[in-house]
């Protein structure tokens, strides 16, 4: 089973004398019969697709603004924060992007962006977002809006329309294997279901490791022990998958190189193992803690190091021995990963050479199928920031993953839409993440930087403005968003013909200072910040 | 049934035994060590269905003896008998509309086979009920202890209402007197039944209570029980001649299928002869007779120590524990005339039983991890005039214990429960990759939406579990004093902060995120401070649930 092709892959699942029809997305295989009773069944709701996410957690709220440096903008960056800049020298750079680089640490990183296997999209968030890491990380986790409860997670969501009946009748012999594997941690509301969990759990790498060798940890030598130690026994018998995660992992004798000290490597390093073993599971979720860094966030005599830099170093040490380690067993092409933190920190950092907690973020996504570059421009930063100052938002979180599911999960848009809270879906975007031909789809190009789409004049402003805005056509949404990230006001929701158009924003009744006017218009999406004075 | 062709069908195979761990040498002097919450647990998770934390708490004021004096002095009215919670059925013969829902059938002679079939998962539900609602004593659990004891079925005997007597006659003797136990259940309609001895008499005798009696009740079949063949024959001429009135639902004697002869035993019986009589107190004196006799052994109170002991104790009994434990257990049971208290209070107050080599090594049964998770985690119900929708819930949890291999009143075989008799595993065997799953699969249900009835939802309350707790804002004590609570064995102190973070605190470093979001909901109990808080300690306890250590009692 080592370096399967795709091809094997394929073959294993469905009996030889089939032919598939060309609409199944995310194959280049022409092999099958859709009249098989077997392939209908296949096709019946459930998308055949041997892709794989893996979501990176990066939990306690990351300083995505030390991670990803407006380096074009670098003086409002240093003025904000002097306690804890990086110095811009020291800034990496990243590949085919400029006035933008990443945190010195990350050099693996740096080296995936020259590879052409990373992807950063500027500043994600959400309206209205949460300060709580609790509810934001529920937020992150369930795909709900801020003022919603959803007591289910988007990849729960999606991986109950792929697997209707779950658990009942499962494993089987069309899926055999986990649907989804969180490491490092207890399953996690990403992948509730309706009903119930959708992932099964591998609390800690040692476990990993205990399962495949049959081994249990060690109990005292006491009547309670040696029940202890039967009951474990049986535990892991009984862990339905058990045996195909033994089978998985016994398959895969060798793998490249990872770093040590690295719990994320660690965790990393079972995912790649399993993939390359043969699973069929579609997600992997792995999490890595520590970057609630409200204080000493870096060395105040070297801002490059420090406790932020020792994370984001593990982070980016980790995913590149991952992609290299992908590489290397020859599954590189059938995975894509994702970082996400709950919610980045404030624009302005504090006097304890730290940072408090924020909005809009940079993610990572990471894959040899991924569109390498940037998403998004530099955030603006206040030429004065102020402690209520926040990253607003460019990009949606639930568009993130509504693209993941679009584009890489190959499902039709109307489901991802239903897979998402409904006044979440006019506002969900398909994004240039992937490269075209991941699924069938062509990815239309991104917007050059220099279009500009949406102005205010005036601006500074006093009372009212008027938003100018261009469009090609389609539907366009425009919110007006306060520093701390709270929409105000939906000034423009409907649809346009091609051509250029006004709105005016009254103020009346808001304090002076600056407003963002986002505006999205398909894949388009640009932010401008408007300032309100006496 | 008889069992003998069950045994001679499918032989007990002895499966390979895990290699045993130290054994303690501690006897039944009373025990005078430490009085605490875990010693309190210990006795209550063997002695009740789970520890609740307010028994917990009441007995901390109480000394041990008193506290055990407490369990084995129950003071609670018995509990009102199983109602009709089911609709007349239509198709029966001839259905019990005499009777009205609400109102009980235990005195309601009708014996359709559809009727008493409703009447049986009535008992099942009601009986499940009471456990679940179990008085501060041992007295529930004793009464499930005899019921499997004389391991009859149900099922095969068919008649709820017999049942039912048969359980009230356990439930009145179960903290008396064991001979008279046995004396009585001898006579008892569902016994008759269920071991033929209405079918026995003069002309052809059947010995299948006369062997029960000797091999499963009273002596067992160990080296100290050396009863013969001839004897289990004579002993079935003693009981020959009972029979059931089926108008009243009364066993009578009848002297015309008496055997009159007189019966010899065996030199293990120092050869007695039981005097035949006639007349119509022939069955009665020469079943006084044949107990004497049989009671006069040693090994009768040894037999029935070592049952008590695997039931409340561990399933190993060595040299060391047999004749420190068991046999001066059984010179205070026979000293007392078979009385079953002053066995209990000496065991429960000994030394041995609180020996830490002795705690946190038995294996739940089905009915501790469903009825002591209901009381554990304090799953209220309705008021008994609701009797549909606690009959309702009731069944479910009743089936729950089905599901994991345990129907109460109704065991494999008159054997009981395999976990309490099959050598070596015992108890292990209510542990497998069957069994495991399902017992899991309960807690997670419980956790995450419970059952439903009527409107009415039966569901475990995390968030008020929490609340009972002394600190639940800090998450190290809360993680402590529930895991004294669920667990035996303690968690490595790296297990625990693993929990913490991962779970209580999902992912983040420091303690006071979770201080700051139960305060939150203290102060302000809105349905998204609940719900923050709500999630995480679900976590924690399906997380905790599912853990190896939670199936150790």
């Amino acid at each position: 089973m080592n370096k399967m092709k795709r091809r094997d892959f394929l073959l294993n699942t469905i009996p030889a004398a089939a032919l598939l029809p060309e609409v199944i997305n995310g194959y280049s295989v022409k092999a099958f019969n859709s009249n098989s009773p077997l392939v209908q069944a296949l096709m019946r709701g459930n998308t055949l697709t041997d892709h794989v996410l893996v979501i990176v957690q990066l939990s306690g709220g990351n300083d995505g603004l030390n991670m990803v440096i407006p380096v074009a903008d670098y003086s409002n960056y240093y003025n904000a924060r002097t306690n804890i800049a990086i110095p811009q020298n020291r800034v990496l750079s990243i590949a085919g992007v400029t006035g933008t680089g990443i945190h010195p640490s990350m050099t693996g990183l740096q080296t995936l962006f020259s590879e052409g296997k990373a992807k950063l999209v500027q500043a994600v968030g959400y309206p209205q977002p949460n300060f709580s890491h609790f509810r934001a990380t529920d937020i992150w986790m369930s795909g709900s809006n801020s003022n919603q409860e959803v007591y289910s997670g988007w990849a729960g969501r999606y991986l109950n329309y792929e697997y209707p009946d779950f658990p009942t009748g499962y494993p089987n012999t069309d899926m055999p294997d986990p649907l989804a594997i969180q490491i490092g941690s207890t399953t996690t509301l990403t992948t509730q279901g309706p009903t119930v969990n959708m992932g099964m759990s591998i609390t800690n790498p040692t476990n990993f490791y205990n399962l495949i060798n049959g081994t249990t940890d060690p109990a005292p030598n006491t009547p309670a022990g040696k029940e202890l130690s039967f009951i474990r026994q049986v535990n892991q018998q009984t862990q339905k998958y058990s045996t195909v995660i033994k089978a998985a992992a016994n398959a895969v004798t060798q793998q490249s190189a990872y770093p040590a000290n690295n719990s994320l490597a660690d965790q990393l390093k079972i995912v790649a193992r399993l993939v390359a073993g043969g699973l069929r599971t579609r997600v992997y979720m792995v999490s890595f803690g520590g970057f609630d860094t409200h204080s000493v966030q870096v060395n105040a005599a070297d801002t490059t190091t420090g406790a932020h830099a020792t994370l984001l170093q593990r982070v980016s040490d980790a995913i590149k021995a991952f992609q290299d380690d992908l590489r290397f067993l020859n599954v590189e092409e059938r995975v894509v990963g994702m970082t996400y933190s709950e919610f980045g920190r404030r624009i302005k950092s504090n006097s304890s050479t730290g940072t408090d907690h924020g909005a809009a973020a940079p993610m990572f996504l990471f894959g040899s199928q991924i569109d390498a570059g940037m998403l998004g421009v530099n955030p603006t930063i206040p030429s004065s920031a102020t402690v209520n100052d926040n990253i607003p938002m460019q990009y949606d979180f639930r568009s993130v993953y509504a693209t993941l599911l679009e584009k890489w999960f190959c499902l039709e848009k109307t489901v991802v839409d239903s897979l998402f809270p409904p006044n979440v879906n006019s506002q969900l975007q398909s994004l240039p993440l992937l490269k075209a031909g991941a699924c069938s789809g062509i990815t239309p190009p991104p917007p050059t930087p220099t279009d500009v789409v949406i102005t205010n004049s005036p601006n500074p402003f006093t009372n009212s403005t008027t938003i100018k805005f261009t469009t090609d056509g389609g539907h366009v949404l425009i919110q007006i968003i306060d520093t701390l990230g709270r929409v105000l006001k939906i000034l423009v929701d409907r649809e346009y013909t091609a051509g250029t158009y006004t709105a005016d924003f009254n103020s009346e009744g808001l304090p002076t200072g600056i407003y963002y006017a986002r505006f999205q218009n398909g894949i388009i999406q640009q932010v401008r910040a408007m300032m309100k004075v006496r | 049934m008889d069992r003998r062709d069950f045994l001679t069908a499918r032989k007990r195979k002895k499966a390979s035994a895990s290699p045993q761990p130290f054994r303690t040498n501690s006897g039944i002097n009373t025990y005078t060590g430490p009085w605490t919450e875990q010693e309190i647990v210990h006795l209550l998770k063997r002695t009740m269905f789970g520890a609740k934390r307010a028994d917990v708490n009441y007995f901390k004021n109480l000394t041990m003896s008193q506290a055990v004096d407490e369990l084995l002095t129950p003071t609670a009215p018995q509990p009102a008998p199983p109602v009709k919670e089911y609709a007349t059925s239509g198709n029966a013969t001839t259905p019990d509309t005499n009777i009205i829902q609400g109102t009980t059938w235990v005195n309601d002679i009708n014996s359709d086979g559809t009727v008493q079939s409703q009447r049986r998962a009535s008992y099942k539900k009601w009986w499940t009920g009471v456990m679940i609602s179990q008085d501060r004593s041992i007295r529930e659990k004793l009464i499930m202890f005899w019921v499997d004891h004389f391991g009859n079925e149900a099922t095969e005997v068919g008649n709820a209402n017999w049942i039912y007597k048969q359980h009230s006659l356990i439930r009145q003797y179960a903290l008396g007197n064991f001979k008279n136990l046995v004396r009585d259940i001898t006579k008892d309609v569902a016994m008759l039944r269920y071991l033929n001895g209405y079918l026995n008499n003069k002309n052809a005798p059947d010995e299948n209570y006369a062997r029960e009696l000797f091999e499963l009740f009273t002596l067992g079949k160990g080296p100290g029980s050396q009863y013969t063949e001839n004897d289990v024959k004579e002993a079935a001429k003693v009981l020959t001649g009972w029979q059931i009135n089926g108008a009243t639902y009364t066993s009578v004697f009848n002297i015309n299928r008496h055997s009159t002869t007189n019966k010899t035993f065996s030199s293990f019986f120092n050869n007695t002869v039981i005097i035949g009589r006639t007349g119509a107190t022939a069955g009665d004196l020469e079943l006084d007779d044949l107990l004497n006799m049989t009671f006069a052994q040693q090994e009768v109170a040894k037999f029935l120590v070592r049952k008590i002991y695997r039931w409340f104790v561990y399933y190993t009994i060595d040299a060391g524990t047999e004749s420190n434990v068991i046999e001066p257990l059984a010179d205070i049971f026979r000293a007392n005339n078979y009385e079953i208290k002053p066995l209990l209070s000496a065991l429960f107050k000994s030394e041995h039983f609180y020996d830490m080599l002795n705690r946190g090594c038995l294996i739940k049964t089905p009915s501790d991890q469903v009825i002591g998770a209901l009381r554990e985690m304090n799953v209220q119900f309705r008021p008994d005039t609701d009797w549909d929708t606690n009959y309702g819930l009731w069944n479910t949890f009743y089936s729950w214990m089905v599901n994991m291999g345990q129907n109460p009143h109704d065991p494999p075989n008159v054997s009981g429960m395999p976990a309490y008799y099959q050598e070596p595993n015992f108890h292990e065997i209510w542990i497998n990759s069957d069994s495991l799953p399902k017992r899991n699969q309960f807690t997670d249900t419980m956790i995450n939406s419970g059952y439903a009835r009527n409107g009415f939802r039966v569901q475990f309350n995390c968030v008020q579990f929490a609340q009972g707790l002394s600190n639940p804002g800090n998450p190290n004590d809360l993680i402590e004093e529930a895991l004294r609570l669920f667990f035996r064995n303690d968690l490595s102190a790296q297990s625990k902060a693993q929990i913490k973070t991962q779970i209580l605190l999902t992912g983040q470093q420091w303690d006071y995120y979770w201080t700051n979001a139960w305060a939150a909901y203290e102060a302000s109990p809105t349905t998204a401070n609940f719900n923050t808080v709500n999630t995480r300690l679900k976590s924690l306890f399906q997380y905790f649930f599912n853990l190896s250590e939670y199936q150790l009692a």
